[in-house]
């Protein structure tokens, strides 16, 4: 059996570098087990700086979003102007330069949830995404963060309790682990696949995996153990052989290298269940745009990104979910540079094939001066733990959401209904 | 608080340890201690090298046998005996670490500033002169976060008072802030220089208050707009002889109604502001997003679980709220008054009565509230023992023997949180000494990037590549978000991406491509470049790690043959490596940003010969332990 994995892997050369047995079963089960290929896997996309989500999710049924927003608001579909918004459902629309979403939108893959975020009233980007990483909004002495506390309890795949966890189980496409995989189980951090090698040639390497290869068994040498295994499993699984697939175009920004580079882990069954990329400029203070500009920008390279991820993983989005956060929204008025300030509720997207897609979610608030939040911004309707505690009972099969959100009382599972 | 006169410390320290101290250097005192030590002279002075300081730079080990390992612990205790001008010079290259918090938000003006004043001139989009200069002051502002985070490394590196820069290090974890969250980055410089340096070795007391009144802190934990809850009068109140309802109140501008009437905290007594225009009242909206919301119990907690009792030091969810109430008013006097610094208003503290711990607080009182509060935390049992058993973990292991931290919380206790003392009982002790304690911590990133440049004799690293090092390694500077600051624990560095990362930076510094740190900075590199492997390695092991290496790692070093052995050391492609290094090193600058950006570990060429060696051995598990 454990040839078969090494000629498919065509890795066999490696059985003659002296392999660990951990190693050895480390690539049986990245494989060969059920688990590894129809686990199910979980990317969280984090937009850090508060976008802007009223000229994501446009409400163009709204006239108060107009009259609040004389110069960056997205015209209405079909007004003749140059750049609409893309209708969804006849009150929403997308930012124009989410174009690529409208399709999955379409094909029922993407739902966006509006009036969404965290519960707390802070307007500060640094507690506001404290909040949404920890996952326990206005508690501060919270020290982990909810998807690290996701990976302590059990999961969809059972085969992988039994198993020894795969380093890649949870992978950070950033250059520190971020706070929300903060905590004592394992994460791996990284700016790029390529990164993650011993930089160093010919006997040099070799004599450095030595170094830990022998000698006591203590903890450091324990640790780089488990890194050379880490290393070679990722090298033998060679995730960057895998080209994009199904004519995706990744932007070539670093957001969509890393989206890429996410779709080549998926693809090379190194036993990834938690993915996490982030991506910032969305703290458009200043001369935000409406149709165009700034904004329709980062919302280009962003929707382009994520619609590649999606496409490139073809028909193993079955499998995968998508989840996009930002700290909270923007100001429902525009302010006097062209820009809008930090506000309160925003908008989500949800993506894969267990999504109840082509329909908005979440209870509108609406947008008269008294239906607003302090006045000023859009009111929350839904409570970022209920979207993530769905996702993590329904999509990752988590038996104990209530340990990732402890506090938290969902108004039952289906109190959100976004995913099947 | 008060002081104990120094003999009476010196004479109870030899007492309750049953060790030596300040005198252990005349003859016969420190030949009685030494039999009860199970390391040797030269072990010692490795470990008080380790352990005291960021490692051994060259000579180091034998400069300390030749002083006596007692006699150089005991002037490590106070640091201002010794003469570092090394330190000065290293630090005359970050002058604006030297700058006060207001110069350097008047140099380098928050963006939302720039926004603010175009808003207040009624322009409704940035002039495209102000948008360049919002972006050259963003590409400024890091300039000074780079030399806070270099002046770091720089003085860990170069400085004679190694003790002094290892308590600075261990009391700014302990006092933890986050230079990402808003003006923080401002008041960081002032931070560690006034409210941390002046007292890693001095009064606990002295160095807690500090911190309760640095901006930094206020601002880090949100004390700064912490103000009395509605149900309680505010001093203000009281001094005017009554309560005044809510339009007197600070920060209580919330809700749609009161739209208009906006009040900047502290500005009670000023007239209500007049309507204003909409881009007026946009920046003013702006300028209230902070404002306060009643009482933040964010900064009591904290300071009830990590700074003074520990978790379970016997405070109660109700302690916590009083210790808030008392602290209401302790906040941060505004930038543009041209001092932003500690202020207390009357009008945000709560003037009710408190109990804190069983001590009544009686009604009626101002800022006196906090300070016996800090007392009270600063005397308490459970602050003595949690910090004796953090300073024990920093300097002895992991798991400290109880009963040294018994005895050091026990000094602690007796001369009213002496840091000097507490230290000094726990670094003359047996059990710091011991066997079980040699080479049993394993380093933090911060202490494997200084303990490399150390080791290989480096100067000064001025560009902000070796700040970008340690971040990459996983520890930014000043860059821990929550409050607990990073792990003293071994076992919380050890980890699949963290040694890879260890192994990638012994190889790039074995390119000697670090500023300040060309390979030729080891004395003996000249000397042994053209030598045999089993020199080379004789040597690297000795200066690199300590003379301790598994004869595994010894045998591995040793194999393989040096490509130079046979030629002269001047055509060597490795002085070429070395010279790329110096010509990189203007460049450095733009490595560390905001929250200690990391460094990328680039390409790392082939390494041979003695690089090689150096780089396996910086490399080596060996390396990690200190």
């Amino acid at each position: 059996m454990q040839r078969r994995v090494f000629v498919k892997n065509g890795a066999l050369a490696l059985v003659t570098m002296g392999l660990s047995p951990s190693f050895l079963r480390r690539a049986a089960y990245a494989a060969e087990l059920p688990g590894a290929r129809k686990g199910k896997i979980l990317i969280c996309i984090f937009q850090r700086g508060a976008a802007d989500g009223l000229n994501m999710v446009v409400p163009h049924g709204e006239a108060a979003y107009y009259a609040g927003r004389p110069t960056i608001a997205v015209p209405r579909p079909r007004s003749g102007a140059e750049g609409t918004a893309i209708d969804l459902d006849g009150f929403f629309g997308l930012h124009p330069s989410l174009e690529p979403f409208a399709r999955l939108y379409r094909d029922g893959l993407l739902a966006p949830i509006h009036a969404v975020g965290s519960p707390s009233a802070t307007r500060s980007h640094f507690d506001a995404q404290d909040y949404m990483e920890s996952g326990t909004p206005d508690l501060k002495s919270t020290r982990d963060g909810w998807l690290n506390r996701y990976l302590a309890v059990k999961g969809t795949c059972e085969e992988c309790a039994r198993q020894e966890a795969s380093p890649f189980r949870a992978v950070a496409m950033t250059s520190q682990t971020p706070r929300i995989l903060e905590g004592p189980s394992p994460a791996v951090a990284m700016n790029s696949l390529g990164e993650f090698t011993v930089r160093a040639t010919g006997s040099s390497a070799e004599r450095l995996e030595a170094l830990y290869r022998t000698g006591e068994a203590d903890l450091i040498h324990g640790a780089g153990r488990e890194m050379f295994d880490a290393v070679k499993l990722l090298r033998a699984a060679n995730p960057q052989r895998y080209a994009a697939e199904n004519g995706a175009e990744y932007p070539r920004s670093q957001f969509g290298q890393r989206l890429r580079e996410i779709a080549q882990l998926i693809k090379s069954d190194v036993g990834l269940e938690i993915a996490f990329a982030d991506v910032g400029g969305w703290d458009t203070h200043v001369n935000q745009g409406g149709a165009t500009g700034q904004l329709a920008q980062r919302l280009s390279d962003f929707s382009r990104a994520v619609a590649a991820l999606t496409t490139d993983l073809g028909d193993r989005m079955q499998d995968v979910l998508i989840l996009t956060m930002s700290e909270f929204g923007r100001m429902v008025r525009q302010n006097g540079n062209g820009g809008t300030d930090h506000g309160h509720a925003g908008a989500m997207f949800v993506i894969g094939g267990g999504v109840k897609g082509g329909k908005v979610h979440g209870r509108w608030p609406g947008l008269a001066r008294e239906q607003l939040f302090e006045g000023r911004d859009l009111a929350l309707t839904t409570d970022f733990r209920t979207v993530f505690s769905e996702t993590l009972s329904k999509h990752m099969g988590a038996e104990s959401v209530q340990s990732v959100f402890p506090g938290f009382e969902a108004k039952g599972p289906d109190s959100l209904g976004v995913l099947e | 608080m008060r002081r104990f006169g120094s003999f009476v410390i010196v004479v109870l320290a030899i007492g309750a340890a049953g060790t030596v101290s300040a005198r252990s250097v005349s003859g016969t005192v420190r030949d009685v201690t030494s039999t009860l030590r199970e390391l040797t002279e030269r072990e010692q002075a490795v470990h008080v090298l380790n352990r005291l300081a960021f490692g051994p730079r060259p000579g180091d080990v034998e400069r300390v046998m030749r002083v006596g390992v007692d006699r150089w612990v005991e002037a490590q205790l106070h640091p201002e005996r010794v003469d570092d001008r090394q330190a000065a010079r290293a630090l005359a290259a970050f002058p604006l670490v030297q700058k006060s918090a207001s110069e350097l938000l008047r140099t380098y003006p928050p963006p939302g500033a720039v926004r603010v004043q175009s808003r207040l001139r009624g322009d409704t989009l940035l002039s495209a002169r102000d948008s360049a200069e919002l972006r050259r002051q963003g590409q400024r502002a890091r300039e000074f976060v780079s030399d806070l985070l270099a002046a770091k490394v720089a003085r860990a590196v170069v400085s004679e008072r190694q003790l002094e820069e290892v308590l600075v290090d261990f009391w700014e974890n302990h006092f933890s802030v986050f230079i990402g969250k808003g003006q923080v980055r401002y008041y960081l410089p002032e931070y560690t220089r006034q409210a941390i340096r002046p007292h890693v070795l001095g009064e606990f007391r002295d160095l807690l208050g500090a911190v309760a009144k640095s901006p930094a802190m206020l601002f880090y934990l949100d004390n700064a707009q912490s103000v009395a809850d509605s149900t309680q009068p505010t001093l203000a109140q009281v001094r005017r002889g009554g309560r005044q309802g809510a339009a007197g109140r600070v920060g209580r501008a919330g809700g749609a109604g009161r739209g208009v009437v906006i009040r900047r905290p502290g500005a009670v007594g000023q007239r209500p502001m007049p309507r204003v225009d909409s881009a007026r009242m946009a920046a003013i909206q702006q300028a209230q997003q902070r404002r306060p919301r009643g009482l933040n119990e964010n900064y009591a907690r904290e300071l009830l679980e990590l700074h003074t009792l520990g978790v379970d030091g016997g405070y109660t969810q109700h302690d916590v709220i009083h210790v808030a109430r008392a602290l209401t008013g302790w906040s941060i006097s505004p930038p543009r008054s041209g001092r932003a610094g500690f202020v207390f208003r009357p009008e945000a503290h709560d003037a009710g009565e408190k109990v804190v711990l069983g001590h009544r607080l009686r009604a009626g009182r101002g800022i006196e509230d906090g300070e016996d509060v800090l007392n009270i935390l600063a005397r308490h049992p459970s602050t003595a023992r949690f910090i004796a058993r953090k300073l024990a973990i920093r300097l002895v292991s992991d798991s400290p023997p109880e009963e040294l931290v018994d005895r050091a919380a026990a000094a602690f206790t007796r001369t009213n949180g002496n840091i000097r003392e507490v230290v000094r009982t726990i670094v003359t002790s047996p059990e710091f000494y011991s066997r079980a304690a040699y080479r049993s911590k394993v380093k933090s990133p911060f202490e494997v990037t200084v303990s490399a440049l150390r080791a290989l004799g480096a100067q000064a690293d001025t560009s902000a590549l070796s700040a970008g090092l340690v971040a990459r390694l996983g520890q930014p500077l000043y860059g821990r978000q929550t409050p607990d600051g990073w792990p003293e624990t071994g076992s919380e560095w050890m980890n699949t991406g963290a040694i890879l990362n260890r192994i990638n930076f012994g190889l790039m510094v074995a390119t000697g491509r670090i500023p300040g740190a060309p390979l030729r900075s080891w004395p003996q590199y000249d000397a042994l470049v053209t030598a045999t492997r089993a020199a080379q390695v004789d040597g690297v092991i000795e200066s690199f790690l300590a003379g301790r290496a598994s004869s595994d790692t010894r045998e591995i070093l040793l194999s393989g043959q040096n490509p130079l052995a046979d030629r002269a050391a001047a055509d060597s492609s490795l002085f070429r490596a070395d010279d790329d290094g110096a010509r990189m090193a203007p460049g450095g600058r733009r490595g560390a940003g905001r929250g200690g950006r990391a460094a990328a570990l680039g390409r790392v060429p082939a390494l041979a010969g003695l690089p090689q060696v150096i780089g396996l051995a910086l490399g080596s598990p060996e390396f990690q332990r200190r």
